[in-house]
């Protein structure tokens, strides 16, 4: 399109000029090689999009770069430190992008010829602001999301009477724990329990109800916040539920997890919407149908997860790698192919509308949660990502690991987190 | 991140052996002797095969040079370099300050510090010693030809050695597991069901116990894990240190009316020390140096209150997870003095003694 009009202006501003550009045309048309480095899922995702974006740029072949998970950030890290060997167009996801968002790395693309600013309000709220960093620039544009929502078992609360929809607090959450913890076979230790770690909890509370502006861990000014109220009643009702033993102590991504999930052994699960594909998938197909999802307690909107794609600084064709982030970001048929390859929640408002938002999930036992999802995603507040927010979430998960596993108090857990996270930062 | 593990230390220790003082003047040596009849000779083809008989025993063995100082030499050069300046990776080079002593005064004062290499220091004990007290009576036993198949057997203790290591963490964790772990399993029906109930209340274990989660468990955890994996390997190593030791003395020991016990203790252990004193070497730059391990069952953080956070796993966090480089460079030095300083200890403690032992 844009070279369609600059052809035209230089036709009609003289011939040398368009012989310039006709150069500039031959060489584009001579096609160029741009590479995107990604992490499974995204790389299904990504199999199906090329074809459809060589419908459209025939000259740009896109050739895909697939590690695992950990290794895809490792690697783009070693290749940022080193200067080389970073593909054109990386996948980062959201719990690596404040590291990746320290000078330097990923290319600003708030100023020409990007001008990414243009396209704010096409996405989730919460989405673009994680993609930009407190100094104005646009590290990145958000793909998928992980609206937060709680899981449960239907058939495992019908069998203790109990009802999720009687849950409206956080209180009324550990309530119903109370009566689904139990001894169900008869050798005095309970084998049903509320949730696999009281952790997750804890981790749900102080995601939520964050102030506009502030992050999880630190406050406008980048002053941690980690001992203030939020966290406070976090970990107060995490301890809760441990000293109760309404928890499984099972921690995620453990085969002892899956194995739960399996079972039926814990009522219900707080995740990002994304675990539905992982249980109907791989974790515990069986059990499609028993469950269901809805809002966490206290209407808390939380957000899990989230996808980016960025340019890094070393590319050499940015300008080819722009349209293939835009192409994957910004389109409506994209996102939704991506949604119907791997559950990866769309960041695109107008893909939000679709008709498939209202189709019954046969998995939940027909509910319509992904309008549900749709609705959390749209509400999640902004929060602004911090470099320190890896160093600052391990030392809150590790405060609370101690309160849950060693009986630390909770006061002093919480200051202790503060004083190792302002002297880490500090440097 | 794979870590310098024994087997690697292995090879450092052979290679520094083979291309060290003791490898150099042989290659070396026969240039000096053809250069005899060079200099009569005056014509260019001769110097041209003077100058190749010099210079082609160093050709031959640069390669190992050259890839030495890419990949061994300069990085470790760079990690000192980098350990007076601070580093945020992710803006290249270019981002590099120089910090001073800030990073290792940082580090001495850091709180996570001090309490990993104290894990990893108690690691190495409660996982290194078993290692030895388990390996060298095995290795007696299946040297003294009282066991058939010793082959089979010295090579099923070898087995976990070669195993992968993630692999192996993995199955481990799953052994570990609270609710369903085959260890709390088994545990639970020693209580029940075979009447061991009174020995868990005496320790107070509750059941089902949570490995992986109570700091108090972990480093047990990872320690059974440790001496499972190595134990054969120390049993291997004295497996062909006892073969050194020659027959006779055994045999007239027998005549003198000693025991089994007696020969162990009286022949085995004394002649032995050199080779203990290179397993416990082995073994402390080995345990220093634990990754793999703590960082698969602790799912990569380091556990409940850092119980399971070594020095090495702590360095990798530091510098790769949270992008303080200069750190990082900063902690392995200071692990690289420590480890210096064990080694030296157990010089002083066994190796010393051994060896004079050995040359008299």
């Amino acid at each position: 399109m844009i070279r369609g009009f600059r052809a035209l202006g230089r036709l009609w501003a003289g011939l040398l000029v368009a012989a310039l550009w006709l150069a500039f045309g031959a060489s584009a048309s001579a096609g160029s090689t741009i590479t995107i480095g990604v992490f499974p899922d995204l790389d299904s995702v990504i199999k199906k999009v090329i074809p459809e974006f060589n419908k459209v740029y025939p000259d740009i072949e896109v050739k895909l770069q697939v590690l695992g998970y950990g290794d895809h950030h490792n690697a783009l890290l070693t290749a940022l430190a080193t200067g080389s060997g970073a593909p054109d167009v990386v996948a980062v996801e959201i719990g690596f992008l404040g590291r990746f968002a320290l000078e330097g790395g990923l290319t600003d693309l708030s100023k020409p010829p990007f001008n990414a600013g243009q396209y704010r309000n096409l996405f989730v709220p919460y989405a673009w602001g994680q993609a930009n960093t407190a100094d104005g620039r646009i590290v990145a544009m958000p793909t998928d999301t992980g609206p937060g929502t709680m899981f449960y078992r239907r058939d495992v609360l019908q069998a203790a009477g109990l009802d999720i929809n009687g849950v409206a607090t956080w209180d009324d959450l550990v309530a119903l724990g109370r009566k689904v913890t139990r001894d169900t076979s008869g050798d005095g230790k309970p084998d049903v329990f509320l949730i696999a770690a009281a952790s997750t909890i804890a981790d749900a509370m102080y995601r939520g109800d964050i102030p506009e502006g502030e992050g999880v861990y630190f406050d406008v000014k980048g002053r941690p916040v980690v001992d203030g109220p939020r966290f406070v009643k976090a970990f107060t009702t995490a301890q809760q539920v441990r000293r109760a033993g309404l928890d499984a102590r099972i921690g995620a991504w453990s085969n002892e997890w899956y194995e739960a999930f399996k079972r039926g052994t814990v009522a219900v699960e707080l995740s990002g919407a994304w675990l539905a594909g992982h249980l109907q998938n791989w974790m515990a197909p069986d059990t499609a149908g028993k469950w269901g999802a809805r809002n966490l307690p206290e209407n808390m909107f939380v957000s899990w997860g989230g996808s980016f794609y960025a340019i890094p600084e070393q590319s050499k064709n940015k300008a080819d790698a722009w349209k293939l982030v835009q192409f994957l970001t910004t389109r409506r048929d994209i996102q939704l192919l991506a949604f119907k390859t791997t559950n990866a929640f769309p960041a695109l408002l107008a893909a939000l509308d679709d008709p498939m938002f209202d189709e019954p999930m046969p998995f939940l036992g027909g509910q319509k949660a992904r309008r549900m999802w749709a609705d959390v995603a749209r509400t999640v507040r902004v929060t602004v990502i911090h470099p320190g927010d890896p160093v600052a979430s391990e030392i809150v998960g590790s405060a609370l690991a101690q309160v849950l596993d060693e009986g630390k108090d909770v006061k002093q857990a919480l200051t202790e987190a503060r004083q190792l996270i302002e002297r880490r930062v500090r440097r | 991140m794979k870590t310098v593990r024994r087997p690697g230390s292995e090879a450092g220790g052979l290679s520094a052996q083979g291309s060290g003082p003791a490898g150099y003047p042989a290659p070396a040596a026969p240039p000096r002797a053809a250069a005899g009849p060079a200099p009569r000779a005056g014509r260019g083809r001769v110097s041209w095969s003077r100058w190749q008989r010099r210079a082609a025993p160093y050709l031959f063995i640069s390669p190992f040079f050259v890839l030495f100082a890419i990949f061994g030499l300069y990085p470790i050069a760079f990690s000192f370099y980098l350990s007076f300046h601070s580093w945020n990776a992710v803006g290249g080079l270019g981002t590099m300050t120089r910090v001073g002593l800030e990073n290792y005064t940082f580090l001495l004062s850091d709180p996570w510090f001090w309490k990993s290499l104290w894990n990893t220091v108690v690691l190495l004990a409660i996982s290194g010693l078993p290692q030895h007290v388990i390996a060298i009576p095995l290795a007696f036993i299946l040297n003294s030809g009282l066991v058939r198949l010793r082959n089979l057997f010295s090579s099923s203790y070898f087995m976990p050695y070669i195993t992968s290591t993630v692999a192996v963490s993995m199955i481990f964790t799953t052994i570990y597991g609270t609710q369903y772990g085959a260890l709390n399993a088994a545990l639970v029906w020693l209580e029940q069901h075979a009447g061991f109930g009174w020995l868990f209340d005496a320790l107070k274990l509750e059941l089902p116990v949570n490995w992986l989660g109570r700091a108090a468990y972990i480093k047990p955890a990872i320690a059974m894990l440790v001496v499972w994996r190595w134990f054969g390997w120390n049993t291997v190593l004295y497996l062909a240190g006892l073969q050194t030791i020659p027959r006779e003395l055994y045999e007239a020991a027998m005549v003198d009316g000693a025991g089994i016990y007696q020969q162990f203790r009286w022949i085995t252990v004394p002649l032995l020390k050199p080779i203990i004193f290179f397993a416990v070497t082995l073994t402390i730059i080995g345990n220093m140096q634990l990754f793999d391990e703590p960082y698969i069952l602790t799912g990569g953080t380091g556990g409940t209150s850092e119980a399971g956070l070594t020095v090495a796993l702590y360095l990798y966090r530091t510098g790769f997870e949270w992008l303080y480089m200069g750190s990082a460079a900063a902690m392995s030095w200071v692990l690289f003095l420590v480890i210096g300083i064990m080694s030296a200890v157990n010089f002083r403690l066994i190796g010393r003694g051994g060896l004079q032992r050995r040359e008299g």
